[in-house]
């Protein structure tokens, strides 16, 4: 009486045997596999030539490549400390700008906003991680450099200018343009991710604190933001590897000069904006090994970097932060 | 009747909230005062010129970056080309396919390839495509974009393919389905608004990179042929007529600026917009 | 129109169309099954009753192997499927015969049409689609409030309308059996009875086994019943018998309420 109800419901026997054999499962395994196993082996595959190309570098110079100051591509002498003092200086700089802006905004948003503001405000912030670095540059050259040079740099050389940090010639391009540019490019990560650690404490902690007599700035200062504590720094290891890694808004703005200098005004360098400069027309094994090296350097600090981050933001998802 | 240490304490309540308030209202207008230049001078400059003629020598005024916008659009085909079916089936497999140790394995390498400056990526390309090759391409700059888009589209992928419920891929097996058909006719169509909103963020922003290109398509005053020569892009162009000392450059500079983040904004709006559309409507 | 718990009038069939022998299941270390065995008639309804975590719905998806799905999960003993071992059939033939409906509807994010045709497109079945899908909604009584929407959104549907859906979805490859478990947890009392009564109408041409927590339910459809406590099966029997007359002490401290 069945099978009258439904007109040959047999399967044709040709898609039965092309279709539903495991095989068919077989081989899509198989093929999405090798297309993972990719992704594995070139990211393998860029780590080994990371190593094996600036092997000629690492062996002339070893550690001596982070203390040297001397980068000298004629005489092939190379030595990456102004490149790393850069990096870590306009790093540092962009936290110092960004950290305070940014976990204060991501406070706002998260605590004391309406829900409709903050989402709209958030999303307008998120847009900023889409425009490219190179547009920041652009920006940069033309409205913060002038800026720096007319006004910024000499009224902080009038009033902090017994510092040595606010002290010296005045160009506009140099480590400070750099750290406020990179401040810029930092504040979506730390906003949006500090937001979304803040919006994860869960609301008893929020009302303990006000039923204890707390205003909401001291509940959210005091139990919030402590609660949340992993997650938001977590964001600010995560915006100091973009740092790191930045490369044309600070090549565009920073000077390029290998130099150190304790002047914030002055010119100088970062090792993304070295090779970014210096690369393309390099010549010779151990200015080319040198510069890998100096990639092989900075993957290797954005990866410590990022792998911390990693832990921290997991370690929120996944318990109450307060814990750790 | 409030006492002082109150008075005080609601004093520094409205404070935080004006100084917080403050913050945000900084960061959120850095956007609006990025747009608005971009749209003031970038506007002055745009002409039909910008979009065919060619760049000109150094001195000369006018010309265009026609020769940028169609060496981008080259280099983002081929790294979309070799990006998404390597970041999608990637991710079709770390959700539906794999175990336990090697998609964590996996994840953790594209999570690697993603945080890896881009300029460094470059280098990458420069080492297995342009030296082999023995000149720079639009091949190699294609193939840096690639690995950049790969990450991407693996964790997007993976993301919106795990949040189909399971209810789903019970109902289909129980209905006599096997694996792939269910993943290839009931979750991968669930899921499709976010995987390709995936795609197009992603897309996006390889789109605005330069740094990988830099010492990989190079860059190209003229036409390139294929996708064996040096290509001129957008955003390389941008960079070396912002550094350059002729006004004329500068002024092609924010053209081409307003160009791309218009590109670049759009895609954004765009893909939120059908993330938002797909999910509702579900 | 069959009747409920009363002998049907058509033919006794000889062989069980299910039958399980000495079966055990396992989630990893722990036993969740404990010997079942138990034959289920052919084009009767049979329904399992007991309280929550007594295994009757982990026994219910082994039956079409949909537990082979889950990772640490694994049986031992035998099941058979009109004499024939359910291991050694193709799981995914063993699943077009041996259909299932779900406890919460979940119904493909496609149109109404789609849905329906899912069954039939994905097992290369021949046929007017139009008139499969028809047929099938037909007899999930659900044609007539669907029929001039076939193309909208399955979920514009209510939760009743969505389980019939689903049930419409699963007769559409003709299955000889239908496995339901608590089909009915997530509806309300007039969506339950509209299920109950086709359930009822459609036993001539499928074989059903419905997992129930309500007994008042597996009362009202039932021809037979299996009473599952605790990962054992303490009394099988017609439907009459276990309300009425239950052998087991067990048995019958649960249908007075004495516990669960």
């Amino acid at each position: 009486m069945a099978s009258t109800v439904i007109a040959n419901s047999t399967p044709s026997p040709a898609k039965a045997f092309a279709r539903r054999l495991v095989g068919g499962d077989q081989l899509a395994f198989a093929i999405t596999l090798t297309f993972a196993s990719s992704i594995l082996l070139v990211t393998v595959l860029l780590v080994w030539q990371l190593y094996s190309k600036s092997a000629a570098a690492r062996q002339q110079f070893g550690f001596g490549f982070f203390t040297s100051s001397v980068w000298d591509p004629s005489h092939e002498i190379f030595g990456a400390l102004p490149f790393i003092y850069g990096t870590l200086l306009t790093s540092a700089l962009a936290l110092l700008i960004a950290v305070p802006l940014g976990v204060g905004a991501a406070i706002f948003l998260s605590e004391m906003a309406p829900r409709r503001l903050s989402n709209i405000a958030t999303f307008l912030v998120e847009l900023l991680a889409a425009v490219p670095s190179v547009i920041y540059g652009l920006l940069a050259i033309f409205t913060l450099i002038p800026l720096l040079r007319t006004y910024g740099e000499p009224f902080l050389r009038a009033t902090l200018g017994f510092l040595p940090f606010f002290n010296g010639p005045i160009y506009g391009v140099g480590y400070l343009a750099a750290g406020i540019i990179l401040a810029i490019m930092t504040f979506p990560f730390i906003i949006s991710l500090s937001r979304e650690a803040l919006m994860d404490v869960p609301n008893d902690q929020r009302e303990a604190a006000l039923a204890l007599g707390a205003t909401k700035w001291e509940a959210t200062w005091q139990a919030v933001v402590p609660f949340a504590r992993l997650g938001i720094i977590g964001s600010i290891f995560l915006g100091l590897a973009r740092a790191l890694g930045e490369t044309m808004a600070v090549t565009m703005v920073i000077g390029n000069t290998p130099t150190i200098s304790a002047s914030l005004f002055a010119p100088g360098t970062t090792i993304a904006a070295s090779i970014a400069n210096e690369f393309a027309e390099a010549s010779g094994d151990i200015y080319l090994a040198s510069l890998i090296y100096l990639a092989l350097v900075l993957f290797l600090l954005t990866m410590v970097i990022n792998g911390l981050a990693r832990i921290l933001i997991l370690a929120t998802t996944k318990k109450g932060s307060a814990l750790a | 009747m409030m006492d002082s240490r109150t008075r005080r304490r609601y004093a520094i309540n409205n404070f935080m909230l004006g100084l917080t308030g403050l913050c945000t209202l900084f960061t959120v207008s850095i956007l609006f005062l990025i747009l608005g230049y971009l749209v003031y001078n970038g506007g002055k400059s745009l002409d039909w010129d910008f979009f065919t003629k060619l760049p000109l020598s150094p001195g000369e005024n006018g010309g265009g970056m026609a020769n940028a916008i169609v060496g981008s659009m080259k280099m983002i085909f081929v790294a979309t080309a070799i990006g998404v079916p390597v970041g999608f089936l990637g991710g079709v497999y770390l959700s539906e396919f794999g175990g336990r140790t090697f998609p964590y394995l996996i994840r953790y390498m594209a999570d690697l390839l993603n945080g890896v400056p881009s300029i460094v990526i470059g280098i990458f390309a420069w080492t297995v495509v342009v030296v082999p090759m023995r000149h720079f391409s639009a091949w190699a700059g294609g193939f840096a974009l690639a690995l950049m888009l790969i990450p991407i589209t693996v964790r997007s992928t993976e993301q919106f393919l795990r949040a189909v419920p399971n209810s789903l891929r019970e109902g289909a097996l129980a209905l006599g389905a096997s694996k792939w058909e269910t993943v290839a006719s009931v979750v991968v169509p669930a899921s499709l608004s976010g995987v390709l909103t995936g795609i197009i963020l992603g897309v996006a922003r390889i789109a605005g990179e330069t740094a990988p290109l830099l010492f990989t398509a190079l860059n190209n005053q003229f036409w390139s042929n294929g996708l064996n020569e040096p290509t001129a892009s957008l955003p390389v162009m941008i960079f070396t007529h912002a550094i350059a000392p002729y006004d004329d450059w500068h002024r092609q500079a924010w053209a081409a600026g307003l160009v791309l983040i218009t590109m670049v904004l759009l895609s954004n709006i765009a893909a939120r917009f059908i993330l938002a559309r797909g999910t509702t409507r579900r | 129109m069959a009747t409920p718990g009363v002998a049907s009038a058509s033919p006794v069939h000889t062989t069980p169309k299910l039958k399980t022998s000495g079966m055990y299941f396992y989630y990893g270390a722990f036993q969740a099954l404990h010997d079942i065995s138990l034959e289920v008639e052919t084009q009767r309804i049979t329904a399992l009753i007991g309280p929550s975590g007594c295994g009757k719905s982990t026994f219910l998806r082994t039956l079409n192997r949909i537990s082979d799905t889950v990772k640490n999960a694994r049986w031992e003993g035998q099941i058979l499927l009109d004499n024939q071992d359910i291991r050694e059939l193709d799981v995914t033939n063993l699943r077009r015969r041996v259909g299932m409906v779900f406890q919460r509807p979940n119904p493909f994010p496609k149109s109404i049409f789609d849905n329906i045709a899912y069954g039939p497109r994905v097992n290369g079945v021949k046929g007017n689609l139009s008139e499969i899908v028809e047929k099938s909604l037909r007899r999930a009584a659900l044609w007539d409030e669907v029929k001039d929407k076939l193309q909208k959104s399955a979920y514009a549907l209510s939760g009743g309308q969505q389980q019939r859906l689903c049930i419409a979805r699963a007769l559409a490859v003709d299955p000889e059996v239908l496995l339901l478990d608590e089909p009915c947890s997530a509806l309300d009392p007039i969506a339950t009875a509209k299920i109950e009564d086709l359930l009822i109408s459609i036993k001539d041409q499928c074989t059903i086994v419905i997992v129930t927590h309500n007994m008042q339910q597996a009362a009202r459809v039932a021809d037979t019943t299996g009473f599952f406590l605790l990962g054992k099966l303490i009394e099988f029997a017609k439907t009459d018998i276990i309300f009425k007359n239950p052998e087991k002490k067990q048995t019958e401290d649960y249908i007075t309420g004495r516990f669960g």
